[in-house]
């Protein structure tokens, strides 16, 4: 589909490491947004779970990162970017039961596992990079048309 | 289209004083000022009644029927709501309250405690029926069904779709009361006694149906005064108490869900609690959940803003009475004889009401929220109201909407004068004085 011109809008949410009051109100920033935007609510709940699981696994895993939403006409594309630890076995964290979060997370009922396969099952297009030692980016896609 | 909205919430301009209690609690943003004044945006109302309750000036009004209105009828039907029974500091006994209402000019008198027992019957078919889609949404509170409307639009198809026991108390009542007396329907008029606005305008504009079986309601408090005078004159108690302990308790917060017999059931009271839970909802977080039952106020019906009596003295009241309740369950047959003679499921999908969307085009809404955001961003976030919008995001939607201007931050506003005033400075030491020009030499 092409424009004429290109409505586009972005959002950018810093996300604290560890600190699980805040968690999930960026996710719930987004689905604000959306609403405002005038979203097909079906398509919402799908965004809004896989942003609030990416938002928590920079909350529990990440030394600090940031979730960036972008918007325009054809798609919703959300990134979840941090600064490390970053991801030794890609694969075996996409596994649904995997889970490498700590007891202080595991503690308060996260870590079953199901983050990154909940991203990818609910997002329309889903991409991942990450190396040890280095930082983690998942960037989520969603078709709106 | 545009659809006309009735609203049961009005402002007495007269009371108003312009203070920010009203716009900062409506779950919604539904209130802004102008002229100094609040202003109810008709469309994102949902008539909860929070406004009426946190007002300090009384300035929120609930406008609902005189009880003059029953002579509007030949015969006149009561249907108290439940919490009525919690509000009488010395009455034990929910017979007299009921004898009190027919001396006040009553004809007949229907609990609609009893109706709740069979919208609970019928509610517990239903939920049979629907297996998955969980957890399930209880319609009952009319002002968290439009919540949903406007705010969760995705969480519509989780509402159990069934008629209100108001409006089942309206159809037994009056099919009841023609049958014995032979009178036509027209000439029956059923009032709800009712502790809510949202009650009286779902009678007006009703959520399901086209149109309500409810001819009229009148608040508690409209008829607490009148009806204590009557309770005390009552000699004997007649049999018009039919509702059993169950039905009674749905005055309460977590009644319904006893009644509906639900052993994973979650109640929440107060709608900025209850926005919490529907959030986590629509998360997809409480899937393990089978029934929601979700109360606008505080404690449940007994909290609503038009009752007389504190909303936790009158829950332990109900809790009490509960006991004296002498209703029998109902049977099979008389729920399946009910469930074939009178509606009680809704007749209309339930719409959603997207009134937060920016714009209908989808490219003009993502500039707007753009420009939105960069509005948002210069606004001081001190949410003080004192523009007329609830909070700085909300001015800042106002401005893109076009219904304010950055100017009605008083701290921009203040920064402007400022810089205004520093301009007028710079300028005057700039402006060399007439004095100097004609007394100075003069120049090459």
């Amino acid at each position: 589909m092409e424009t004429t011109d290109e409505a586009t809008m972005s959002k950018y949410y810093s996300i604290e490491p560890g600190n699980f009051i805040l968690a999930g109100e960026a996710a719930e920033q987004i689905k604000k947004i959306l609403k405002q935007l005038g979203i097909d609510a079906a398509l919402i709940r799908k965004v809004a779970i896989a942003s609030y699981e990416a938002e928590m696994n920079l909350v529990i895993h990440s030394v600090g990162g940031r979730l960036i939403l972008n918007v325009n006409p054809q798609e919703i594309t959300i990134i979840a970017q941090d600064d490390g630890p970053g991801i030794k076995d890609i694969e075996l964290a996409m596994k649904e039961g995997y889970s490498t979060a700590p007891d202080a997370a595991r503690e308060l009922g996260f870590g079953a596992g199901m983050g990154l396969p909940n991203i990818k099952r609910y997002s329309d297009r889903f991409a991942i990079q990450s190396a040890e030692g280095e930082g983690t980016r998942v960037e989520m896609t969603f078709y709106l048309s | 289209m545009l659809e006309r909205y009735y609203h049961s919430v009005t402002l007495d301009r007269e009371k108003c004083k312009g203070c920010t209690n009203c716009i900062k609690r409506c779950p919604t943003e539904a209130i802004r000022f102008a002229d100094g004044k609040a202003r109810i945006i008709a469309e994102r109302c949902i008539d909860c009644g929070e406004c009426i309750r946190v007002c300090p000036y009384h300035a929120k009004v609930a406008i609902t029927d005189p009880l003059s209105s029953i002579k509007d009828f030949k015969y006149a039907i009561a249907l108290p709501a439940p919490t009525l029974y919690g509000q009488f500091e010395k009455v034990h006994n929910l017979e007299d309250i009921l004898a009190g209402l027919k001396l006040l000019g009553f004809d007949e008198v229907y609990e609609v405690a009893r109706a709740a027992d069979y919208v609970s019957a019928f509610a517990q078919r239903e939920m049979e029926k629907r297996r998955g889609n969980r957890p399930l949404i209880s319609s009952a509170c009319p002002a968290i069904v439009r919540l949903i409307q406007v705010r969760f639009p995705e969480l519509i198809n989780n509402i159990i779709p069934i008629s209100s026991p108001m409006e089942v108390a309206a159809q037994i009542a009056k099919k009841t009361f023609c049958e014995k007396r032979g009178v036509r329907a027209e000439e029956v008029g059923a009032f709800f006694i009712t502790p809510c606005a949202a009650k009286m305008t779902v009678v007006k504009n009703p959520i399901g149906m086209d149109k309500s079986f409810v001819d009229g309601c009148i608040s508690i408090m409209d008829i607490y005064g009148p009806l204590c005078s009557k309770i005390r004159r009552v000699t004997s108690a007649k049999d018009l108490q039919t509702a059993t302990a169950l039905g009674v308790g749905w005055a309460n917060s977590g009644g319904e869900g006893r009644a509906l017999q639900q052993e994973n059931f979650l109640a929440v009271d107060g709608i900025h609690n209850v926005i919490q839970v529907l959030e986590e909802i629509e998360n997809g977080k409480l899937s393990d959940l089978d029934f929601f039952e979700g109360l606008s106020c505080i404690g449940g019906c007994v909290g609503g803003p038009l009752v007389f009596e504190n909303s936790f003295v009158a829950q332990n009241r109900v809790r009490r009475l509960i006991a004296k309740a002498k209703g029998t369950p109902l049977s099979e047959e008389e729920i399946d004889k009910q469930m074939s003679s009178i509606v009680w499921t809704f007749q209309k999908e339930i719409a959603p009401k997207p009134v937060m969307k920016l714009a209908e085009d989808l490219s003009v809404a993502i500039k707007k929220m753009e420009e939105m955001n960069a509005i948002f961003e210069q606004l001081p976030g001190m949410d003080c109201g004192s523009c007329g919008s609830p909070n700085c995001r909300a001015l800042a939607e106002d401005i893109v909407r076009g219904y304010a201007t950055e100017m009605d931050c008083i701290f921009k506003l203040k920064e402007k004068v400022k810089s205004l005033a520093q301009e007028m400075i710079e300028l005057a030491e700039k402006i060399p004085l007439g004095k100097d020009k004609a007394g100075g030499e003069v120049g090459e």
